[in-house]
């Protein structure tokens, strides 16, 4: 995991959004991230303003780390799924592909069994848009990143 | 591991304070969370104990602008320097690009010092990173205190890999922020030489 970057491009990312889409209407839900382990949103959908998405992204991240390492304790690979309930909205979170984690928060206009079935068919699809991004970062790099020089770093500090 | 989306054309990286207990990581993420512009940082998020011992980590996004094209973040994390939370500072390294050892320059504080180093080490190989090439920056903290070491001292006993190092009073922001551009300089210049 500490090799090189990940990068997303245009079409992976409006995959990603898709199958994001289709989950948020056909689960019901308020609102759905896509996030990397590292605590970095990817992709969203529903009613985001509502929400701090990166503070969001961040514990969550935190969330299935602190879990794992529970996890690990007790001789598991990981608890692949967590719910948090609460008074008005809950939050289930998914890993997937080992790698992102998904997190669907709804209310009681949805359920958990209707979510957790919802969530394990778009793991399937968001697995297989993981495999494009994967064989996506070995084709040759767009530009921009590798093109930058010291003054456009130096830059960032003006 | 940087995430670079083509797609927002956006950065996000993720930069790690390290160090003993009451070093001040957190001193230093409040005062860059004072500072900053409202518009280019989000809430700082701080998981702490009822004594405000950082308890799993404090968390600070930051955006600092455009550099060719691509929007640049930076997510700056704590670990709790205690002893006896190890598990999660190892959790916090993983996708780590960029680390700020930050050090007490109190003499009585040079064992701490030195063993949360290694410990550093130790996690970061853990985690698949090598650990004598990661953009690394040191921070001599409580510069202002009558007890601290000479910056030699620390000098000899921290940085055998002669990186970056800065005085600081995070308290009073002396440092912090020449810190910060250091360690994301390092990040980005390893990020154009195509990552780790």
């Amino acid at each position: 995991m500490a090799q090189g970057n990940f990068i997303l491009h245009e079409k992976e990312y409006r995959d990603f959004q898709g199958v994001l889409k289709k989950l948020l209407s056909d689960s019901y839900g308020k609102v759905v991230f896509l996030v990397d382990k590292n605590g970095t949103l990817l992709a969203a959908a529903g009613e985001t303003e509502e929400f701090d998405t990166t503070s969001l992204a961040s514990l969550a991240a935190g969330n299935i780390a602190a879990t794992g390492g529970l996890a690990s304790l007790i001789g598991e690979k990981e608890f692949s799924i967590l719910f948090h309930e609460g008074e008005r909205d809950n939050m289930h979170l998914s890993v997937v592909a080992n790698r992102l984690i998904l997190v669907v928060i709804f209310d009681r206009r949805s359920s958990v069994g209707l979510v957790r079935l919802r969530v394990r068919r778009a793991s399937v699809e968001l697995e297989r848009i993981l495999r494009a991004v994967d064989a996506g970062s070995k084709r040759e790099e767009e530009d921009g990143i590798e093109e930058l020089t010291e003054a456009d770093i130096e830059s960032l500090f003006k | 591991m940087s995430f670079i989306n083509y797609s927002s054309r956006e950065i996000n990286c993720k930069i790690v304070y390290y160090g003993p207990g009451l070093c001040g990581k957190t001193t230093n993420l409040q005062y860059i969370y004072k500072r900053m512009n409202p518009e280019s940082r989000g809430k700082m998020i701080s998981l702490a104990t009822e004594t405000e011992r950082t308890l799993f980590f404090d968390f600070l996004p930051l955006s600092l602008g455009e550099i060719r094209g691509f929007k640049t973040r930076f997510h700056l994390y704590t670990v709790p320097g205690q002893v006896f939370y190890d598990a999660s500072r190892r959790l916090i390294l993983r996708g780590v690009d960029g680390v700020v050892f930050c050090a007490d320059s109190q003499l009585t504080r040079m064992d701490s010092n030195v063993e949360s180093l290694e410990n550093l080490r130790i996690n970061l190989r853990e985690q698949g990173y090598d650990a004598d090439r990661i953009p690394l920056v040191l921070q001599y903290n409580k510069r202002d205190l009558p007890q601290a070491a000479t910056v030699s001292e620390l000098h000899a006993l921290l940085n055998s890999r002669n990186v970056p190092e800065f005085e600081a009073v995070a308290t009073t922001g002396v440092g912090v922020f020449e810190t910060l551009k250091a360690v994301i300089k390092l990040i980005l210049i390893d990020l154009k030489k195509g990552g780790r």
